[in-house]
């Protein structure tokens, strides 16, 4: 009975660590040229494009950008220069790769009511629209979705966890 | 002895309501003599209220026990005098006999109280009824309310209901003992549609529910496949309009209760969400966002093109029409953050209505018409009362998040959800009447959010 209880529970956890390394941010830059698995180097070897990515991919998004995510301050919605460097670099894979598409996804931290915050959640995702948009990426190749608080990423209800909340991610479709 | 029950201001609507005779008492047996007594047996809502009125509700007996779909007849009979007894407590202004000073009743002894018996066991106002079981399968229910100290009945009513509906009789039994003894309206008979909530606070599973106003009869209506928010029951309580998440897209449908169906109310690439019904039903006022900027839009409840009735920029949201339809309360943050506001139902005369420190959210027009319910925002969400012109604020809750206030079918009890801190925080559904002192939980089987109290049952 112990037993299957433990297994129960570590079968939960696996079920939640997955879920929140699907979900969580790239707020920090990734690693430099985390490229093909050591496996790989030890048996052939191969070439630096030899990722296991495909190119254009949504993979092969989140190894080249920056960060998919950017943030906002409370009930705010402009792109600040630590977003616009974000949204240069999606900007820039967007233009190597012009038949993909994204979905802009707009959230907001709980301290907002909850039909208030889908308009703030669609605002900072037009405003990243916007801005992307700026940068050459053709505006018919963007979607924008508001999740408002529905989604939070960091589950606290402290100044850390908000401040993630706050945030517009893009998505490769596909 | 001082029998008669003064609480604090007595509203206007008592001495209208101490005529009105309500027009189903034909089921009940013979009347007995009317006695005049002194002083009317009567209850204040929004006064000061000092205590509750004791009230004693004998388990009703049956002439004959029948078995029925839902139990025999006896059984019944004690469960009615249960559900009765739990929708007066839970308004806050009775306090029902505990059943230990309760007997039962005999049949005959319905229309015949021991006056004397009950004025020992401390009540002011009696409830006797009978349940009896027809030969159609149906179920009649008396319900008698008497004035214990002037030995007088004070009103009756009867109800035919199938055996599945036997709840709904014992909710306007209690309907008919609050509305005489307040002269208020009533609101026991009723269903809300809410949000049932569970799993992790970053991927929530969100269900349409609905369940009677005291958590009974509860059924999912979506399976959680996609986020629902924000339900509305149409005024003709067939259907209900809310927002969905279905195929990673926003919109605005409408589900209907009888069928299961829903459709789709607005086709838009744009965000379409705050779905409300006009008090007719015949059109749907929601919000759109089109390119950032949320405006408040007006279409047909069956579809149609929408009109627009507002063009500040910034986002107004929130809308909620009064009960006669000419106008719609709203929230805007056009000021800077966001205050109430009031306009004509074609978006004419828009006027700002909120003015204390703070923010003000998700107006909801009293179905009386005397009062706006909101939540207000500065650091925590509570819940607050106020005039349609904007005076007499009163704030009624004070938790971490009390949120989306929904008025009862009377205008006298408002519920809303309160949501606690932290990644294992929990929302449920509340309910707080207009002294803010009656705060309760309402039952629900897993946490709950954004109830919509439906009209009052016909």
């Amino acid at each position: 009975m112990a037993k299957l209880t433990n297994a129960l529970i570590i079968g939960t956890a696996l079920i939640a660590v997955a879920g929140c390394s699907k979900k969580r941010p790239e707020t920090l830059p990734p690693a430099p040229s985390e490229t093909a698995p050591p496996v790989d180097q030890t048996t052939t070897p191969t070439g630096p494009t030899t990722t296991g990515v495909a190119p254009g991919s949504a993979a092969d998004f989140q190894q080249s950008v920056t960060a998919d995510t950017v943030h906002f301050d409370l009930d705010q919605y402009d792109i600040d220069p630590q977003a616009r460097a974000i949204l240069d670099s999606q900007a820039a894979w967007l233009a190597k790769y012009p038949n993909v598409r994204v979905t802009i996804e707009g959230h907001c931290d709980e301290r907002g009511t909850r039909e208030y915050n889908l308009a703030l959640g669609d605002r900072r995702a037009n405003a990243t629209k916007n801005y992307l948009a700026s940068r050459g990426v053709d505006a018919s190749r963007m979607t924008t979705i508001s999740y408002g608080k529905e989604r939070p990423v960091a589950m606290g209800s402290d100044e850390a966890s908000w401040a993630q909340n706050r945030r517009a991610v893009t998505v490769v479709i596909g | 002895m001082n029998h008669h029950f003064r609480l604090g201001r007595w509203l206007a609507a008592l001495v209208a309501a101490v005529a009105a005779f309500p027009a189903a008492a034909q089921q009940a047996a013979a009347p007995p003599p009317q006695q005049p007594g002194g002083a009317p047996l009567e209850v204040s809502v929004t006064g000061g209220i000092s205590a509750p009125m004791p009230i004693a509700i004998p388990p009703m007996p049956t002439p004959q026990v029948t078995g029925t779909p839902a139990g025999n007849t006896d059984v019944l009979g004690q469960k009615l005098a249960d559900v009765i007894a739990a929708d007066l407590r839970n308004s806050g202004l009775f306090s029902p006999v505990g059943r230990n000073a309760l007997r039962a009743i005999s049949f005959p002894e319905v229309t015949a109280p021991a006056f004397d018996y009950w004025a020992g066991s401390g009540a002011q106002a009696l409830v006797q009824g009978y349940i009896r079981a027809n030969g159609d399968g149906t179920l009649t229910v008396g319900c008698y309310l008497y004035d214990v100290f002037a030995r007088n009945e004070l009103t009756r009513q009867g109800f035919v209901v199938s055996p599945a509906d036997w709840r709904r009789a014992a909710h306007k039994c209690a309907d008919m003992v609050y509305t005489r003894l307040t002269g208020e309206g009533p609101y026991f008979d009723s269903r809300v549609v809410y949000v049932s909530e569970t799993g992790p606070k970053g991927n929530r599973t969100k269900r349409l529910a609905i369940m009677d106003q005291d958590g009974a009869n509860h059924r999912f209506l979506t399976n959680g496949q996609s986020i629902v928010l924000t339900p509305r029951v149409a005024p003709n309580q067939q259907s209900i309009v809310y927002m969905s998440f279905a195929d990673k897209r926003q919109s605005i449908y409408v589900y209907d209760i009888g069928s299961g169906r829903q459709r789709q109310v607005v086709s838009s690439p744009n965000l379409t969400f705050a779905p409300r019904f006009s008090p007719d039903g015949r059109y749907i006022l929601f919000s759109m966002a089109v390119g950032g900027n949320t405006d408040i839009y007006r279409v047909s409840a069956s579809g149609g093109r929408p009109q627009r009735l507002t063009t500040s920029p910034g986002i107004d949201t929130g809308g909620s029409y009064s009960p006669d339809g000419s106008r719609i309360v709203f929230e805007s943050d056009r000021s800077g953050g966001q205050q109430l506001y009031v306009m004509d139902a074609n978006g004419g005369n828009q006027r700002r209505i909120s003015f204390g420190g703070g923010r003000y959210a998700t107006p909801v027009w009293s179905p009386r018409g005397d009062l706006i319910a909101f939540t207000k925002l500065g650091g925590a969400f509570r819940i607050g009362i106020m005039s349609p012109s904007g005076g007499g604020e009163k704030i009624l809750t004070d938790g971490w998040q009390d949120e989306g206030p929904s008025w009862s079918p009377n205008g006298r009890v408002i519920m809303y959800f309160r949501t606690t801190q932290g990644g294992r925080g929990t929302a449920d559904l509340w309910s707080v009447d207009l002294t803010g002192v009656n705060e309760r939980k309402v039952p629900t089987p897993l946490d709950g959010s954004d109830p919509a109290w439906g009209p009052l049952r016909p």
